[in-house]
């Protein structure tokens, strides 16, 4: 399966975080959310004009902007 | 970017809690996720009424309370809510410096039922620094409703340590908490925590350097573990070789040998390939992957972790069709309540001050007071107190609580949810609206509330722009303006048209502050967008009686107080200028007299703008001096109601477009007193604080002045 950037993860679809692009304190605070490597996150709606986007990850629902989602590379997981 | 950085740092919240401690007291240090109850837990244990709200970095100063259990007294420490110690930002510093440097006797880490995997990452991370540690599982409750059970013993064989099990809200498990805290400050348990293993070549750094940290830490007589300091070291940690400086005023690096160990080790791991960010990113993804395991051994989920209603919820909060209409919607609900229920206790309250005010007044002549003083006390402090409770207190003991509701059910992150593009195209941070959304309470509130956003600048630009929303102190002005002049007549539709006004002039203000906050982030505060991440926690059901009696108490003493000790004094001294007279008109008359042409060209009269400057204090007064100035050359009228009101500032000259600037002007001035004197605190810088004042006062000329123009231009007055 090819990767992609998590902003472009259609919404109901989830995916595995295969590589985190993000350095420094985004990196950290990421990592801080439980997102690592193998991590499963689910895009659940985006916002009124379209950014930012609802995750799900380990049961949390977290806004990602486009600029930060586009940092995580993932895999993404059949229905 | 160097210059905003050199005046926040200043004011970075860096300060140990100020308590009064004994010797005989048990120190207990309050950690935890946001949004988990901590702060809950906090109340309950000491009946403090720190406020809880739900969303995330609500606390970020230490709040302290105290509470007694057999025979022990045990001062609490409310750390700020974090998922990391890694120091990421001053909250995590905060709370890491007071685990670290406080030496707390327990530290009480209190985690969420319902999100258990996320909240043991930051409950291991304080087992590495301390044993003396009480896991509180809280929302247990919550958590059954989920279907999800909780294995408390087997989580508490897995760390440890002491776990219990609580739902703070409705009081369950708190003794047993007590008991627990107490039991591991008296050393009644044997505490074995659990001690994370972490990659091969870690563990052999670790152990290089370990003797030599431990070594140092028994010459300074300090219980800091030197397995956790290791570590830290190891992975480049600044921050806490700058704490110990700070707090010790120890140099870690002052040997030279623990320098050449570090870099010994450093070498060894490199050539094992392992760079510094390397070896962060294994140390926290060690953490996180044991928090998966142990989580999975003891929490046993029925459905899943995400509830349905609450998702059915968000597809209308946060829609792209209902999102902003049904904000605008709830948004519209508590101004109708609040306008349409203030109406009747402000006519009571109104009538019982006026008939208190004619006894009082016979009461003065039965004892021959002189005119003047009956002047000073009963026309000046007493009328403008009587003016003050009797507008401002109805419409705020019906909006804050119904405010607070909404904070309390977790709605307030959706709001940023919803509006962060904005923020983004301004060039601002999301929470930016959460911290507008304090403003509303209060802008020093809202100014505080701005500590969430991480980037300094940011930050500033969230604090310059925090006054265009209007305070509760400004509401009651807009409220009473906007149901005279613009619903004035309407009969039926009065409220609803009021309303509709409110709405527009909020509405308006968000603008401004969007305009505003792209107009800095082009000149003086240049820069890109920060990172934003922002969780929307669940929605909680609120505890209606707690806000209710809470928000009631709380703000209706302290806004009487507030009137008591601003309004009165105003009072007093402006019907003193009222009535004080150099060549035939009053002091007030000649002040008013010198701003008029400038206050004409604005839409004003000389009488609003000088209500306005001599408003600083606190904007509830801005009316009630208006009205004294109006008073003095008129006759006194008896204020029971808001036609009595029109009829005043009818007399001087007062038309719509005179309302619609004093709105607009009321929306867009200085900050008051208070709020200038919070933003000096926060930023620690004077330029910041005179940049606060002098933006909103310009956007307020310029407003008031193009629309009295335009207006007057049209042939519309």
């Amino acid at each position: 399966m090819e990767l992609m950037p998590l902003n472009l993860l259609p919404i109901g679809y989830a995916s595995k975080v295969k590589q985190i692009n993000a350095q420094g304190a985004l990196r950290r605070r990421l990592m801080d959310l439980g997102l690592i490597l193998g991590t499963e996150i689910k895009a659940i709606r985006k916002s009124l004009s379209g950014d930012p986007t609802l995750y799900e990850i380990r049961g949390a629902m977290i806004a990602l902007r486009c600029e930060e989602a586009s940092q995580i590379l993932v895999e993404r997981l059949a229905l | 970017m160097k210059l905003i950085g050199q005046s926040t740092r200043l004011a970075t919240i860096r300060r140990m809690p100020q308590v009064q401690i004994q010797s005989s007291d048990i120190v207990v240090a309050l950690a935890g996720n946001p949004n988990t109850g901590k702060s809950t837990i906090f109340n309950s244990l000491t009946g403090l009424n720190q406020h809880t709200g739900n969303w995330p970095g609500k606390t970020v100063t230490n709040a302290c309370g105290r509470f007694a259990y057999n025979g022990k007294n045990f001062v609490l420490v409310d750390l700020p809510g974090t998922y990391s110690l890694m120091a990421n930002s001053p909250e995590e510093e905060v709370a890491r410096d007071f685990i670290c440097f406080g030496e707390p006797h327990v530290t009480l880490v209190v985690v969420d039922a319902t999100c258990m995997e996320r909240n043991l990452n930051l409950v291991f991370q304080i087992l590495e620094m301390t044993p003396k540690v009480v896991v509180c599982v809280n929302l247990m409750d919550e958590a059954n409703r989920k279907g999800i059970q909780v294995d408390l013993k087997g989580l508490s064989d897995i760390l440890g340590v002491p776990v219990v099990g609580t739902s703070a809200l409705k009081g369950q498990g708190l003794d047993a908490l007590k008991e627990a805290v107490w039991g591991v400050a008296c050393g009644r348990f044997s505490l074995n925590p659990i001690r994370l293993k972490y990659h091969g070549a870690i563990e052999h750094a670790v152990s290089m350097i370990e003797p030599q940290i431990g070594r140092l830490m028994d010459d300074l007589g300090r219980n800091i573990s030197s397995r956790w300091l290791s570590l830290r070291l190891l992975e480049g940690d600044q921050i806490i070789v700058e704490a110990f400086k700070r707090y010790l005023g120890v140099d870690l690096f002052a040997s030279t040998s623990l320098k050449e160990g570090l870099h010994k080790t450093r070498d060894m791991l490199m050539d094992q390939g392992i760079t510094i960010e390397q070896l962060r990113d294994e140390l926290v993804s060690t953490l996180i992957r044991k928090a998966e395991e142990v989580s999975s051994r003891v929490v046993h989920s029925k459905a899943s972790a995400i509830d349905s209603i609450d998702s059915k919820i968000d597809d209308i909060l946060t829609s792209k069709i209902w999102g902003i209409p049904a904000m605008l919607a709830l948004l519209g609900l508590i101004f109708w309540i609040t306008i349409e229920g203030a109406n009747y206790p402000s006519q009571v309250l109104a009538k019982v001050f006026f008939h208190l005010g004619q006894k009082l007044e016979q009461l003065f002549v039965a004892f021959n007071a002189p005119a003047w003083l009956r002047g000073i006390l009963i026309d000046g402090a007493y009328r403008t107190l009587s003016w003050v409770v009797s507008v401002m207190l109805p419409p705020m003991a019906i909006f804050f609580p119904m405010f607070t509701l909404l904070e309390d059910l977790g709605y307030l992150p959706r709001v940023a949810f919803n509006l962060d593009n904005f923020f983004k195209k301004a060039c601002a941070h999301g929470k930016q609206a959460l911290t507008m959304c304090m403003g509303f309470g209060c802008n020093a509130a809202g100014v505080v509330a701005c500590r969430i956003i991480d980037s300094p600048r940011e930050r500033l630009i969230a604090i310059i722009t925090n006054n265009y929303v209007p305070c509760n102190g400004r509401f009651p002005t807009l409220i009473a303006l906007a149901t005279i002049f613009i619903a004035g007549g309407l009969g039926r539709f009065q409220t609803i048209t009021a309303t509709f006004a409110v709405m527009a002039m909020i509405t308006l203000a968000v603008i401004i502050t969007l305009l505003v906050s792209r107009i800095l982030s082009r000149t003086l505060l240049k820069g890109l967008p920060s990172s934003f991440i922002l969780e929307l926690p669940p929605y909680r059901r609120p505890q209606v009686c707690r806000i209710l009696v809470r928000s009631l108490i709380d703000r209706t003493l302290f806004i009487l107080g507030r009137a008591v000790t601003v309004a009165a004094p105003a009072g007093l001294v402006i019907w003193v200028m009222a009535n004080v007279s150099i060549g035939g008109n009053s002091l007030l008359g000649h002040l008013a007299g010198f701003l008029d042409p400038f206050a004409r060209m604005l839409g004003l009269d000389g009488y609003i703008l000088m209500a306005f400057l001599l408003g600083l204090p606190a904007n509830e007064i801005v009316m009630p001096i208006v009205l004294m100035g109006y008073m003095s050359t008129g006759t006194l009228v008896e204020l029971d109601s808001l036609s009595a009101l029109r009829q005043i500032l009818m007399q001087h000259g007062w038309t719509w477009l005179t309302a619609l600037c004093t709105m607009l002007f009321s929306l867009n001035h200085f900050p008051c007193g208070t709020t200038l004197l919070t933003i000096y605190k926060e930023t620690g810088s004077r330029k910041w604080t005179l940049l606060s004042f002098v933006v909103p006062t310009i956007t307020g000329i310029v407003l008031c002045f193009v629309v009295a123009q335009t207006v007057r231009l049209l042939g519309l007055v």
